[in-house]
């Protein structure tokens, strides 16, 4: 056991230099483009961002379909003449009663007919729910989950942010992590409206007041249009959607000639074709533009308006007007957005955080060091060398891995540097032990190495499951340290029982002691 | 050479006749935290309770009351204010507002229009943190399940590498640090939050790190004293890794009075925990895990040679 095998003295001289290598970016202000390591990635919590989980309300989704199947089984009960009232959507199920229950079984039929992907039911009292099947609705919702993704970050990069990550998590949420953001108000606005757009007629024919009075005519709804107030004016609208937003290629907001801020758009071929005939059939009536649910804006058609180029003005400021021309270009959401936690950390607390999580480590380290030759002299020194090996290779790992330094994992490191000599202690008091058990300097040594194995391994594991467990259950910040945690144990065992020991019998075979001074 | 010896050399504390005492002691801390948890219960952080944390530099210093009164007419419920680190710098905790999700959103709008109504835009936003209660219950449950898990998987552990009482000696000393940590936390009122229940899951890991220690001698010699009385050999390998685990506690607190000193308010709370954890798990491991052996009975003699005990130990 006291001799040296050839191939550690290799793999610790290897481990020294990749260690130095690896962490030296950490170290040097500035970026020594020489070195092949960069300096471990910060945690948004050190370098600033924010942190933003965003849950997909595919509900949502899920009704507006059910809603289109109850528009085709209308289409189809009216012209197999079947009566039914009660119709309509509540808590993800369609529902219709029939005037004759003796016409269920056609009714059924019918309805199935309509879509296969139905699980219907039908009561005694001729009522019949509608569901989507699991396998429809599931498809529907992780449809609803990637294009809502696909949309969010279309419209992050649109702001110009630096490396933002988009992630799906579970069935219905995303994680959207924005590293330098620490004003994130402007882009959960932009992600806080679906921006479903469409153009359609005013229902001129409509009275107001009788509207606000509830009495709509049948295929027109009541809005608001908007006037910089909290409720704006209402207006009344067709629900037939006379050219949607989906048909709309480009936005960009300018400043028109009477200096007001407005959005210039353009429609694809389909798209101008349909404004064209719009523009055309129906010169001097008014048109509403719609943006979830609100009027923008409803100006009188003028002229027939060909080519697929039009401009929408409204209540803007060059800002929202901006935003809203971002939003059009990035498409609309399949569904509303609801941010279910943010976290967000500004510079100056990721700098201080950075600032005094290095301070503390610095001192725990100087503490350890100066502890360890107090109790053990010489062999304190080698733990020490091993120590500052340990955090060199642990930086390194952390840097070569790619992994994200959080302040959690500052303080794991700093934890690491009190643990870390754990192993080193045990073997140091076996070797005491040994020695006045009356055994030789070389065979108290190798004794003590051997038998402290043991105990060494089983503590150790006994941290990594616990830095194993830390990473199943955590997120960001936590899971930092889990992976510091976990790669200090490793590198720690290297460390304690590779270096020190090389360095303990390197001074065994030179110095040939009689005594031991542990 | 001088060298620091906390622990002299031929220590023998007679830690085994101790037992009776230190179980009665530590029943009655157990039992003393179960009621402070059931009387005032863990001040949960917004991780687990839903909420808005705001952390705010406000340059020209202005007192906790002026803070306060920024807040009023804000209908945000209740509003607590903190100095945090420097006396610049206040911490704005806002409660869970009634409400799904949605609702925790525009409060933080409320509370930022508040804060810039009232003092400008000098105002700089350190940390916005806010959990609705979806993720609230999710990792309040997470943590817990967490907990439970660490706690199983060492039990399994120790299993596999010792005998069942050692595993149950083990584990009750790990369930005696986490059930007094957690009444630390009720009778302090510190925050228990994410970070919190992590300190929680070292704690684990390093009261089953020095339990393990220590058993690994026993483990020994138990094999190398087979005629000796169970209890010499008990306190004899208590003693005799009594340096090692001394040192080691030493070394770690250092490292962890470092970070509660000059780490920064945010993760002080973390270090408090580690050093009461830490501070309690040696005490356990010394007078609980050892002496516990004695309760669940080990297996001695030649009996007690089953192919566990005897086969890795051939080094």
């Amino acid at each position: 056991m006291t001799h040296v095998p050839r191939w550690q003295i290799v793999i610790a001289a290897i481990a020294v230099v990749f260690a130095v290598v690896y962490s030296a970016p950490n170290f040097l202000s500035s970026t020594a483009s020489w070195l092949p390591g960069n300096p471990v990635r910060l945690g948004l919590d050190l370098q600033g961002g924010s942190h933003l989980l965003l849950r997909v309300d595919s509900d949502v989704v899920l009704a507006e379909r059910l809603e289109s199947v109850l528009d085709e089984i209308r289409t189809r009960f009216r012209a197999a003449e079947i009566g039914y009232t009660g119709i309509g959507v509540e808590q993800l199920a369609g529902g219709l009663t029939l005037t004759d229950p003796a016409q269920a079984e056609q009714a059924l039929e019918l309805a199935e007919e309509a879509d296969e992907t139905l699980d219907i039911e039908v009561d005694g009292g001729g009522r019949l729910t509608f569901r989507l099947d699991a396998d429809a609705e599931k498809e529907l919702r992780i449809s609803a989950l990637s294009q809502s993704q696909e949309v969010i970050r279309r419209r992050i990069d649109e702001t110009g942010t630096n490396e933002p990550t988009i992630q799906r998590q579970g069935e219905d949420r995303i994680l959207v992590q924005l590293p330098g953001v620490d004003d994130p108000e402007r882009i959960k606005r932009l992600l806080g409206q679906t921006a479903k757009m469409n153009f359609r007629m005013v229902d001129e024919t409509a009275s107001i007041p009788e509207a606000i009075a509830g009495r709509v005519p049948p295929g027109s709804e009541l809005l608001y249009e908007d006037d910089g107030t909290e409720q704006g004016i209402p207006i009344v609208v067709r629900r037939r959607v006379g050219v949607s937003g989906d048909n709309l290629v480009g936005a960009a907001p300018v400043i028109d000639q009477n200096n007001q801020p407005v959005v210039t758009i353009r429609f694809d071929a389909a798209g101008a074709r349909r404004f064209g005939d719009l523009t055309t059939e129906n010169v001097g009536r008014r048109f509403a533009i719609v943006l979830d649910g609100r009027v923008i804006s409803a100006p009188v058609i003028r002229e027939p308006i060909p080519g697929g180029n039009g401009q929408i003005s409204g209540n803007f400021t060059f800002e929202t007007a901006s935003d809203l021309a971002l939003l059009l270009r990035a498409g609309a959401l399949p569904a509303p957005l609801v941010i279910l936690e943010e976290r967000t950390v500004g510079p100056s607390l990721g700098r201080d955080s950075i600032a005094a999580g290095t301070l503390a480590g610095q001192v725990a380290l100087l503490l350890v060091i100066i502890y360890m030759v107090a109790v053990y002299g010489l062999f304190g020194i080698a733990a020490d060398i091993a120590l500052a090996v340990n955090i060199a290779l642990l930086l390194g790992i952390l840097s070569a891995l790619g992994a994200t330094l959080t302040l959690p994992g500052i303080a794991g490191i700093a934890l690491t540097i009190g643990m870390a000599v754990d192993a080193n202690v045990l073997i140091f008091e076996r070797i005491r032990e040994e020695t006045r058990r009356g055994r030789s300097p070389v065979s108290a040594i190798d004794t003590g190495y051997r038998q402290a194995l043991r105990a060494i391994i089983d503590a150790n594991v006994t941290t990594l499951i616990a830095a194993l467990v830390l990473f199943q259950m955590g997120s960001g910040p936590i899971r930092g340290f889990a992976v510091t945690l976990a790669v200090g144990v490793f590198t720690t065992m290297f460390c304690s029982l590779i270096i020190s020991r090389l360095l303990v019998l390197g001074w065994l075979s030179r110095a040939r002691p009689k005594v031991l001074n542990v | 050479m001088m060298r620091l010896r906390l622990i002299p050399d031929d220590t023998t504390l007679q830690i085994i006749r101790w037992r009776r005492h230190a179980m009665v002691g530590s029943v009655a801390a157990i039992v003393v935290s179960a009621v402070l948890f059931a009387a005032i219960g863990l001040n949960f952080g917004i991780d687990f309770r839903g909420g808005i944390l705001i952390e705010v530099r406000i340059p020209e210093v202005p007192q906790v009351t002026e803070v306060r009164s920024a807040f009023e007419g804000a209908g945000l419920g209740e509003v607590a204010i903190q100095e945090f680190g420097e006396e610049t710098d206040f911490l704005v905790r806002i409660e869970r507002q009634p409400g799904g999700d949605e609702a925790q959103q525009a409060a933080v709008e409320t509370a930022r229009a508040h804060l810039a109504s009232t003092f400008g835009d000098a105002v700089e936003y350190r940390r916005v943190e806010f959990v609705g209660p979806t993720v609230s219950q999710d990792l309040l449950r997470g943590g817990a399940i967490a907990v439970l898990l660490a706690v199983v998987a060492m039990l399994l552990y120790i299993m596999f590498r010792f005998e069942m009482a050692f595993a149950w000696g083990a584990v009750g000393a790990l369930v005696h640090d986490v059930l007094l940590t957690i009444g630390v936390f009720s009778l302090t009122g510190l925050e228990f939050n994410v970070a919190t229940v992590a300190a929680l899951l070292l704690i684990v890991g390093y009261s089953m790190n020095d339990t393990v220690v220590v058993y690994d001698r026993i483990r020994e010699n138990l094999r190398k004293y087979k005629k000796t009385d169970l209890e010499l050999v008990l306190n004899r390998s208590i003693n005799e890794t009594l340096s090692r685990t001394v040192n080691t506690t030493v070394t770690t607190i250092m490292a962890l009075g470092a970070l509660i000193v000059l780490g920064g308010p945010v993760v002080q709370d973390f270090s408090f925990a580690m050093i009461w954890g830490i501070t309690v798990g040696t005490y356990s491991s010394i007078f609980l895990a050892a002496p516990l052996l004695l309760t669940f009975g080990v297996r001695r003699g030649t009996e007690t040679t089953g192919p566990k005990a005897e086969g890795e130990r051939a080094a």
